[in-house]
């Protein structure tokens, strides 16, 4: 899977595991908030893109992959600041309809189960 | 009793503005009022999403209009004192034209003892037909629940 040139800004890079692709964010100068902490707009990003890559894993594990696809909308919950360490984000498609897929996302960094963000995004989708 | 905010200048702070996301994205400041805020995202090469149509991502914008309405928090608030962002809520209205710069327009309507309610909405050069629209709400930390 090939990522725009927005996730390269973000450092992004991809760890396969069971199910949708975990994306993998660097803590660095070019995604820093406040000092010592994540910026806000870096996390949306990251979680944005981990939907993303949810969604197209699963539409070509459909045989879909020619889809196209538009973000409708996205609402981040930002629940502890992010550190100064890498932060990890993976998606989960919730519906897969044949017009609009729901895409739950969260990102962590040490521990999953302590979620600093995540995001729920609805997707327009367009045959080829 | 709350901590008496430090004077805040919005084109002060977006022309000192340390290396960090805000910057990499290139935003810089517009315009501000009593609780509002205008900054500018350039369109560039590096933050597009979308490279066969060159439609620049969502995420910038969503970076944008955080830093807008976060500035529009510290306007009404009459200087800069410290929040988080709690949740923002963006619909996409349509793709931003390539090329072309995108201006977050941030307010804030709403300020109670530990939140703050924000608004805005982001254009790329007419406000009646804009890109994308925010909904959101901040926490200001350091202040007793």
């Amino acid at each position: 899977m090939t990522l725009p040139p927005y996730a390269d800004l973000l450092g992004i890079t991809l760890e396969s595991s069971d199910g949708a692709p975990v994306l993998a964010m660097p803590f660095g100068a070019d995604v820093i908030g406040r000092p010592g902490f994540v910026h806000g707009g870096a996390l949306a990003g990251l979680l944005e893109m981990a939907a993303i890559v949810a969604l197209k894993h699963a539409l070509e594990s459909e045989g879909r992959a020619d889809t196209r696809i538009k973000p409708i909308n996205v609402t981040v919950d930002f629940m502890r600041g992010g550190r100064e360490k890498v932060t990890r984000a993976q998606g989960h498609v919730s519906r897969l309809g044949t017009r609009i897929a729901n895409v739950e996302t969260i990102a962590w960094q040490d521990d999953r189960e302590r979620p600093v963000a995540a995001a729920r995004m609805n997707f327009l989708l367009a045959g080829s | 009793m709350e901590t008496a905010p430090f004077p805040f200048d919005p084109a002060d702070f977006f022309a000192a503005l340390p290396a960090g996301h805000g910057r990499r994205l290139g935003i810089r400041y517009g315009a501000h009022g009593a609780d509002w805020c205008q900054l500018v995202l350039p369109w560039r090469e590096d933050l597009v999403g979308d490279p066969a149509r060159g439609v620049i991502a969502s995420g910038p914008i969503v970076a944008l209009l955080d830093m807008a309405t976060s500035v529009a928090v510290w306007m009404k608030r009459g200087g800069f004192l410290p929040h988080a962002t709690l949740d923002l809520r963006v619909d996409y209205l349509r793709p931003a034209t390539p090329r072309r710069e995108v201006i977050g327009r941030g307010e804030c309507y709403r300020v109670t003892r530990s939140v703050a309610f924000v608004r805005g909405i982001a254009h790329d050069g007419d406000p009646d037909d804009p890109v994308a629209h925010v909904a959101g709400t901040f926490m200001f930390t350091g202040v007793p629940a």
